[in-house]
């Protein structure tokens, strides 16, 4: 049987989080009301001219920066025509032959292993509006408050060989532009969505197939579903000895499978040309550096510096980086206590699980990594047990008190006096006298038992290697 | 460069329009004749010529990302040709 490989490219949109449109002065807010962020320019009205909003173009440069892209000196926007409602002029302001960055690249992970996706270009264009079509209504309803919203559209190369791959470069990219801080990256309100272009061929020969485009594709699951779902559908249709029609499909969700929403006969034909109503970018050294200056150490780096400076293994480099916020948060905490594991430990068990509870984001911490790092610090200073840890860091969590504060308040200090201990078991032994017998003769689960009736009156707070240390030399010793 | 009334079609496809037949046959010779007139244009020898889409001169005008001066939803309300719960009303598109 003829063994087919998938061949993979996405289209990653991205909105641009700036405070007013690309070429129009109306605030980009989502869950405004319908159809309040709309102006001259957003509406297409006759004589409205679109000026360039500065801050898009830096957004982008940064981008293309941090993906190894070439910045192009001489840029130029053009109109894509299309006819739809959710456009009022007719056309999308978009770049064509001039993407303002090229000749980029990703290094993705997947199962352990890093691959080299190519981008090829990134160009800025402005989003279209919103259509709602109610079932039993004759009519759509159009909100333009998103029209004219910065976009960036990413396209990688088709280099992308498996669903999870697509998936992983999904996921980097919003992580990049989340570090950047150029785009929140909300895939459910779709300020982060993707198409994906799916074509099949004999594996061993270089000739592209038939493709075809899977359109508006807004969480790393229906990524990974749709495309899997694609290459099962075109292999089969490949082995009946038909042929893929090249077309532009939907994923639904609810059915699990892709369907066909128009053939690219007429969808192609956009008519390009430069629009004469915006003036060239021209984009110099200066300008590069200056934003240049202003990258953050971006994820792949972090992750390196965490692996090989750490010692922590990929699991944690990977928690501990996916959000800029987390990385910050672990540098910070270390700063105060330096035991990386512990600390990696905390912030991915205890601390995500808890703000996971509440619903909260990294930035909402109400925990202050400096608490963080000093509560792991009382641990290893044997100044609490693990066990009460966990008590102090809830009600860290519930109060945003320092751990000090806290263990002082409530007495919760653990007890390492070997006296105080010492005299707390010589009062547990004598009070059982039967179990002791029972343990020398044999029975070394009574061991259990005293540890037990020890940290009970101590309120667990005995320090149990101390514990454990004085009572097995009474039992042998006695 | 010519055009027959197939790419008119073509082109009213891509803009939604319904053309009668004579329509399509009136804008095919419009067309015919803008084109025809935008042809002259060859006969200048541009050998050399940096090819361009301005003429001004002028590049990096921007503005700064600051929002202002949204219309109140009233004005833009007036100026659709419908307008229903907060939002334009156009024939179904799906």
């Amino acid at each position: 049987m003829i063994q087919y490989e998938a061949v993979i490219g996405l289209e990653v949109h991205a909105q641009l989080s700036t405070g007013s449109k690309i070429f129009a002065n109306s605030g980009t807010e989502a869950g405004r009301e319908p159809n309040t962020l709309c102006d001259p320019v957003t509406l297409g009205l006759p004589g409205a001219l679109p000026v360039l909003n500065k801050r898009v173009v830096d957004f982008a440069i940064k981008l293309g920066l941090a993906t190894n892209c070439s910045i192009t000196r001489e840029n130029e926007f053009a109109r894509k025509h299309y006819f739809y409602p959710d456009l009022p002029k007719g056309y999308q302001i978009s770049q064509y032959d001039k993407p303002i960055c090229q000749h980029g690249h990703l290094l993705v992970r997947v199962g352990g292993e890093e691959r080299r996706v190519g981008i090829t270009r990134i160009h800025l264009e402005e989003d279209a509006g919103k259509n709602v079509h109610g079932e039993h209504e004759t009519t759509s309803f159009i909100d333009l408050n998103r029209a004219g919203v910065p976009l960036v559209e990413i396209v990688s190369e088709p280099e992308i060989r498996s669903p999870e791959e697509a998936g992983a470069y999904m996921r980097q990219m919003r992580q990049i532009v989340r570090y950047l801080d150029i785009c929140d990256g909300n895939m459910e309100e779709g300020s982060l969505r993707c198409d994906a272009n799916i074509s099949l061929r004999k594996v061993g020969t270089e000739k592209l197939g038939t493709k075809v485009e899977i359109k508006n594709l807004n969480s790393f699951r229906f990524v990974e579903r749709a495309i899997r779902y694609e290459i099962t559908r075109q292999t089969t249709v490949l082995e009946q000895g038909d042929e893929i029609v090249q077309e532009t499909r939907l994923w639904d969700e609810q059915k699990a499978s892709t369907r066909s929403m128009r053939s690219k006969e007429y969808a192609e034909d956009y008519r390009y040309f430069p629009d004469p109503d915006l003036l060239p970018i021209v984009v110099d050294n200066d300008w590069i550096e200056r934003i240049r200056a202003t990258l953050p150490e971006l994820p792949e780096q972090v992750y390196l510096r965490f692996k090989k400076g750490h010692q922590l293994d990929d699991y944690y480099c990977e928690l501990l980086t996916e959000e800029k916020h987390t990385a910050r948060y672990y540098d910070k905490a270390l700063e105060v206590h330096h035991n990386q594991t512990a600390l990696a430990n905390w912030i991915t068990t205890e601390l995500f699980g808890r703000l996971n509870k509440e619903n909260l984001g990294m930035e909402e911490c109400p925990v202050s990594p400096e608490n963080l790092g000093t509560l792991v610090k009382l641990i290893d200073e044997d100044v609490i047990s693990g066990k009460i840890a966990k008590t102090v860091f809830d009600e860290m969590f519930s109060t945003g008190a320092s751990p000090n504060s806290i263990v002082e308040a409530t007495g919760l200090q653990q007890i390492s006096n070997r006296d105080e201990i010492g005299g707390i078991i010589d009062e547990v032994l004598t009070q059982h006298p039967e179990q002791i017998a029972e343990f020398r003769d044999g029975k070394t689960k009574m061991l259990g038992f005293f540890v037990g009736q020890i940290m009970k009156r101590t309120a667990g707070k005995a320090n149990p290697k101390v514990v454990n240390e004085l009572l097995m030399a009474k039992l042998k010793g006695d | 460069m010519s055009l027959d009334q197939k790419d008119v079609l073509h082109v009213a496809k891509l803009s939604a329009l319904e053309l009668s037949e004579q329509e399509a046959e009136e804008f095919t010779k419009d067309l015919q004749d803008i084109l025809g007139y935008v042809e002259r244009l060859e006969s200048v020898d541009v050998h050399g010529v940096v090819p361009t889409s301005h003429v001004h001169g002028i590049v990096n005008d921007f503005r700064d990302d600051i929002a202002k001066n949204s219309l109140k939803l009233e004005e833009v309300a007036e100026m659709a040709p419908e307008f229903k719960g907060g939002g334009f009303r156009v024939p179904k598109v799906l």
